[in-house]
Order: C-alpha cells, then structure tokens, then sequence
C-alpha cells in the first residue's frame, strides 16, 4: 500500500516543471528516487525517446539499475522497451522465468538480484516518449490499486515533461522571432545612414554593406549594427571622418 | 496545466469558425486576422488589432480585425505612443477604458487621436514567451466601460494563441530570418527606418532623437508617418535641427 500524504507531496513534486531552473537530469533522477522510496521497489529507471524515436537512459535510483537499463537499450530488448513500443505497462514479470521472453536481459537482471520488473509508459494520448521502470529483489506482485497510482504518477511527469519541452521549443522560436524582427530594422537603419554618408541610394548602400560583409567575413546584421553604432570602425566602408 | 489547455483549445477553434478573407494571404498573417475578428466577437470588444515589436518599441502593425482596426492600431506606431508601447517595456497588459478622461493625460499624443477614430476603451496584451516579447494585442472599445475579468481572461487567452501562431511560422521560416508573409506585411514600413537611419547622419543625433523628429514632423503638419519617411528617403526632405 502506498502512503497517500507522501504521494499527495510527490506528485506536486512532479507537476512542478515549468520552473526558470528546470533541469531535466535532476527532475528525471528525483522521479526515479522518489518512486522507488514511494513503491518500496528495490530500484526504478527511466528512459526516454530521443528526436529519432530511440531510447536513451535518463536517471535511475541505483547504479546497479543504471547497468541494467543500459543493458537493456543495447540489447534492444526487455520490460522497458516492450513498454515503450507498445505504450501499455509490463507488469509482474518474473525475471527468473522470462529467459524465454528477454534470453538476454533476464539472466543479466537476476544475475544482479533483480526477480521483478515493472515497466510504465510516460504516455500522454498517442505520444509515448519513454518509460519508468520499478525492479525488485522481491518476485512479487502490485497491488491492482498501487498499479493505478503509479500509472498515474507516470502520467504527470510525461504532461510536465511535454509542457517543458513545448516551453523550451517556443522560447527558442520567440527569441530568434525577435532577432529576426531585430536585425530587419538594424540593416533598414543602416542602409539610411550609410546612403547619407556616401552620398549614394539606399539600394546601392546596401549592395556595399553586403559586398563589404562578404570580403570581411562579416555578418551583414553585425555590420549594418557596427554602421549605425560605431561608423568609425569600418571607415573604407562608411568614409569616416570626411563627408 | 488543463484549464489553460482546454481554453487554448477553445479559443482555437472560434478562430478556425472565423471565415477565410480572399485579402487575407497566406500564412500566419492571415489567420492573426481570423484571431482579431474572433477577439471582436467573443469579447465586449468593437476593435482589434495586433502589432509586433521591433527594436524593443512598438513596430508595424501586422493586421486588424478590419480596416478601421487597422489604422487604430497603427496609430500607436505612427506616434511613438500608447498603450501598448507601455504594454511592451512592462511587459505586462496595460488596460484603460477611460480613453477620453484618464487616457488624455497618460497619453497626450495618442488619446486624442485614437479618441478621434471612435475609440473609448483600449486594452494592450503583451505577446511573450517568458522574457521576449515580440507583439501585442489590442482590444479597443467604442464606449467608456471597463473589460470584464473573464473578457481579461480571454485576451489572455488569445494573446498566448497569437504568440503561439507567430511561433509555429517562425519554425518554418529559414534561420534568422522573418516568416516570409509577416515579412511581406511589415515591408512597407521599412521605410520609416531607412529615413531614421538618414536623419540620424543629417542632424548627428541618435536613432531614437532621429525617429522622434521624423514623428514630430509628421504629427505637426498632420502628415503620415510614412510618407515624410518616403520624402527623406527619395531626397525631397531633409529634416532641419
């Protein structure tokens, strides 16, 4: 049976992603800890799907369950990858007769005294992005209620994962927005100026800075800046100080 | 996390009901047009319009919910002043619905004008991703009556739809620069600042003295903006100290 106040306390722990610090490893760690203190599983792991659909190991409560998840990924087979592949958990899976089911990942876990595995999906609708895994010494069952909590608990982490990642992806996008919109009015600004200065047309300003940024292996956003800033710094290009 | 999910989702779906406009173009332009007409409709709101920040001031205006919106909204930029310039350096909504009382004194330039075009109430939403901000929303009212606190939270709502079409044109566009259709909508203001750019050499001031002067000029002999920039630029103006 699990604890329902130290469940209420983890998973507001859990939710809580869309912090200015978010670290992803220390998130992904505390998870794997926390369910493994909550489950009074002997050891949980996790892992998750890189941009090409590939797991990668993320946290793991102990080093021996670090081992065994690698193993796992590079054997490319076992709970957790059963799990990932079809977003459904693995459930009370006794290691010491699975030889048939996992030939390689069996005999490795209970070689390092795991007798039981359970793997949940990080699933969120139809996106499936890894998978939480709980090893024990012990070849025992859940309990059918404990199953749900910890589905859930899964549940959460994969919505603040996905609201973190959404977060970080448009941040990305908002910033080069606004370099974008930036550098435009930066090179209009330039092209003005640098017109004036030479006594030429804002088209052929232009066609100096960008001939000037080519041969200097400039970025013709830092020299239009460089024009309207600092003229004086580029004065073949700009014929500072004469008119 | 839900609750802002199912709005999103909401406010979404009333822009998709908005009909698509032959002027409309394509890309995110377009469908900003489709979320001010749906602001209009689905708030106690007569106009709307969206601008987007360029140099960390009010830039060009993108579009409005019609013509009239429009040129509301490109009052703000035509003066240097308003409620979303506030709305962009706070980064947080500016909201007055006194336009003609309170609005006069914290906006000298801009609140007769905007009052002039039919505007009573005026609601500034910043669009941002954490520290950025790229934009603003404007709701305008044409009579003096404070906007509901679920109207607020609506334009909240829409405000972060906005940010995130404006983000999802951006994923398309090539690196480092605008999404090609926004690009096209701001081009013609691109004048405004080659004639910046031109006044700051002529009178040796800064950039921003530059465009202060270049508004002066064009508020005093109630020109546009953009037609005393076209004359600096094509030489039949030079700007005196």
């Amino acid at each position: 049976m699990i604890a329902t106040e130290a469940l209420a306390a983890l998973f507001v722990e859990v939710a809580d992603t869309l912090v200015v610090d978010f670290d992803i490893v220390d998130f992904l760690h505390m998870v794997t800890t926390r369910t493994a203190d909550i489950t009074r599983a002997d050891a949980a792991g996790l892992v998750l799907a890189d941009a090409h659909g590939r797991l990668q190991f993320m946290a793991a409560s102990t080093e021996s369950v670090k081992m065994l998840e690698l193993f796992q990924l590079q054997a490319e087979e076992g709970p957790c990858r059963d799990c990932f592949r079809f977003g459904a958990p693995v459930i009370n899976s006794d290691l010491s007769r699975a030889a048939g089911r996992w030939p390689r990942f069996a005999p490795e876990a209970v070689a390092a005294r795991y007798n039981a595995v359970h793997a949940f999906p990080l699933r969120h609708r139809d996106t499936v992005i890894g998978a939480l895994n709980l090893f024990s010494t012990a070849a025992g069952r859940i309990e059918a209620d404990d199953l749900k909590i910890i589905q859930a608990l899964a549940d959460v982490a994969t919505i603040g994962l996905l609201q973190q990642r959404a977060l970080a992806h448009s941040e990305i996008l908002t910033e080069q927005l606004q370099g974008a919109l930036n550098s435009r009015v930066t090179i209009e600004q330039a092209k003005g100026a640098l017109a004036r200065m030479r006594g030429i047309s804002v088209d052929e300003a232009f066609t100096l800075m960008r001939d000037h940024s080519r041969r200097h292996h400039l970025r013709l956003t830092d020299l239009a800046l460089a024009v309207v800033t600092d003229p004086a710094s580029h004065p073949e290009l700009t014929g500072w100080p004469g008119g | 996390m839900g609750q802002a999910e199912e709005q999103r989702r909401r406010l979404a779906a009333l822009v998709r009901l908005e009909p698509a406009m032959g002027d409309d173009g394509p890309g995110t332009p377009g469908l900003l047009r489709r979320l001010c007409s749906a602001v209009t409709h689905e708030l106690p709101a007569t106009w709307a319009g969206i601008s987007l920040v360029e140099e960390g001031q009010v830039g060009g205006t993108v579009t409005g919910s019609d013509g009239h919106a429009r040129r509301l909204e490109g009052l703000q930029f035509e003066l240097g002043e308003g409620p979303c310039v506030d709305a962009i350096h706070a980064r947080r909504p500016v909201l007055e619905a006194d336009l003609g009382g309170a609005g006069f004194g914290r906006w000298p330039g801009y609140a007769p004008a905007a009052y002039q075009a039919g505007a009573r109430g005026v609601f500034a939403f910043p669009l941002q991703v954490g520290a950025v901000c790229v934009g603003v929303l404007d709701v305008y009212q044409d009579r003096s009556v404070p906007l509901p606190t679920a109207a607020v939270g609506s334009a909240l709502g829409f405000a972060d739809l906005a940010m995130d079409m404006l983000v999802d044109g951006q994923a398309g566009a090539p690196a480092g620069h605008v999404e090609p259709d926004v690009n096209e909508v701001l081009a013609p203001r691109l004048e405004v600042y080659q004639a910046q750019g031109m006044v700051m050499v002529d009178l040796g001031v800064s950039l921003t003295e530059a465009m202060a002067l270049l508004r002066a000029h064009a508020f005093t002999l109630g020109r546009p903006l953009g037609d005393v920039a076209r004359d600096v630029v094509t030489g039949r103006l030079r700007l005196e100290p």
